[in-house]
């Protein structure tokens, strides 16, 4: 196994996958380090990539022209970063910055997802893998906006 | 006869406001000492009812050291008309208690074990009597680990403290909060996205959790998911309890008066009344 396959099969994100499938994803991932403050993307950009945290932090923004930069979520070592690569216009939703220095492998979505077109054993075992993962985050969220703190009474 | 009506747990007894401490923009605690300089043994995780002469009487958590038993302290949101006007009481007012009352968290049966306490909002505050046992008795529990969730840092209860048990080296704490603007460079995110990562070994963990019952719901799944045992986790019921000792029934959940056998409840025993509608 090439040493970026190596790091890719120690992450709990893809857990279980087969080797050829993680050789053949290693060869579009590359290893970045990014400075605390770094901003990652901005919203609006073309999603073109998405990361697995490896060490730090970073945090998911939304910038409102009164309010400036909201941070609605933190990520740590073993997230993910980014799925607008999976949904068309294939267009960031949010801003991604680095609270901490961070590390994390980089996947360029456009290469992955022309090789889950053409590859459905591929694609859908990354599909598995970004619903658990979309899931959770939808849970999060509603839970979020429920206010879930506040006093039910 | 008049020693018989202060053993009344009906009939409050009238104690003084020593002082009232701003925790939150909506949230504040009373520290109040008896009237009649009595002693308040109580158990962690127990609630008194308090008095707002001409008001009314609401249940509220004891928040402080249960070492300290002069000084009394209660943590609460403002919510609702007693809560408002508890919030107006100032040092020398009078506020009756009666109390305590309930049952505690399982502080000595969980010797031994690693403990997990998770809080969400205004539920850290039944949840610090817990932390003053563990931390008074550190050398008798495994890890201890808090994970606290809140709405933005500036809902951040018992800051300082939280600061400090940070910088111990035996104490794992974990703050979130749903959102941040500014300087913040913690965690955000519901608290329930904590317990993934959290350093404990879930087959040697208790877990206490206290909070908003959704929360709490969502909490214990998760626990649950990551392989504590149902039987290991604990929490604080918070119903409409009147009466403090299991004879109105205001507070009846199933075969339970949630202020007479609880507040805090084993999970195993009472999963199978979360999240029904109250009667």
């Amino acid at each position: 196994m090439n040493p970026i396959a190596t790091i890719i099969s120690r992450q709990q994100f893809f857990a279980g996958m087969d080797d050829a499938l993680i050789e053949r994803i290693a060869g579009c991932a590359a290893e970045k380090q990014f400075d605390q403050d770094e901003v990652i993307f901005r919203e609006g950009e073309s999603a073109d990539r998405f990361f697995v945290i490896l060490e730090g932090q970073i945090a998911v923004k939304i910038h409102g022209v009164q309010r400036g930069d909201i941070m609605i979520q933190t990520l740590d070592a073993g997230d993910v970063l980014g799925w607008s690569w999976l949904v068309p216009p294939y267009q960031k939703q949010f801003s991604a910055q680095a609270t901490l220095p961070s590390r994390a492998l980089v996947f360029d979505g456009a290469i992955l997802r022309r090789m889950c077109e053409g590859d459905h054993d591929l694609g859908y075992d990354m599909l598995k893998r970004f619903i658990r993962v979309i899931a959770a985050r939808l849970q999060a969220t509603r839970l979020q906006l429920i206010d879930v703190y506040a006093s039910e009474k | 006869m008049a020693s018989n009506a202060v053993a009344d747990p009906l009939v409050s007894r009238p104690w003084r406001v020593k002082r009232r401490i701003r925790e939150a923009h909506d949230t504040f605690t009373l520290e109040i000492e008896s009237r009649a300089g009595e002693s308040f043994p109580f158990t962690a995780g127990q609630f008194n009812m308090l008095h707002v002469h001409g008001v009314g009487e609401v249940p509220i958590s004891i928040s402080s050291n249960p070492a300290e038993t002069a000084l009394i302290r209660h943590t609460t949101r403002e919510v609702g008309p007693v809560t408002k006007a508890m919030r107006k009481l100032d040092a020398g007012d009078t506020i009756g208690v009666r109390g305590p009352m309930g049952v505690g968290w399982p502080i000595e049966a969980i010797e031994g074990r690693d403990v997990v306490l998770v809080a969400g909002g205004i539920g850290l505050a039944p949840l610090r009597p817990a932390l003053y046992r563990l931390i008074a008795e550190r050398e008798k529990y495994g890890k201890i680990v808090l994970l606290y969730g809140t709405r933005s840092p500036q809902d951040i209860l018992f800051k300082h403290e939280l600061e400090h048990w940070r910088a111990q080296f035996d104490l794992e704490i974990h703050v979130t909060v749903d959102r941040a603007i500014g300087t913040w460079r913690g965690h955000v995110g519901v608290v329930t996205t904590l317990i993934a990562r959290a350093p404990f070994d879930p087959l040697e963990t208790v877990a206490l959790v206290c909070g908003p019952e959704i929360m709490m719901r969502y909490t214990l799944m998760e626990l649950g998911r990551r392989g504590v045992r149902e039987s290991d986790m604990y929490l604080s019921m918070e119903r409409n309890m009147k009466c403090g000792i299991g004879t109105c029934g205001h507070c009846q959940m199933g075969p339970f008066f949630v202020c007479r056998d609880g507040p805090v409840f084993n999970y195993a025993q009472i999963k199978w009344l979360l999240g029904k509608a109250e009667v």
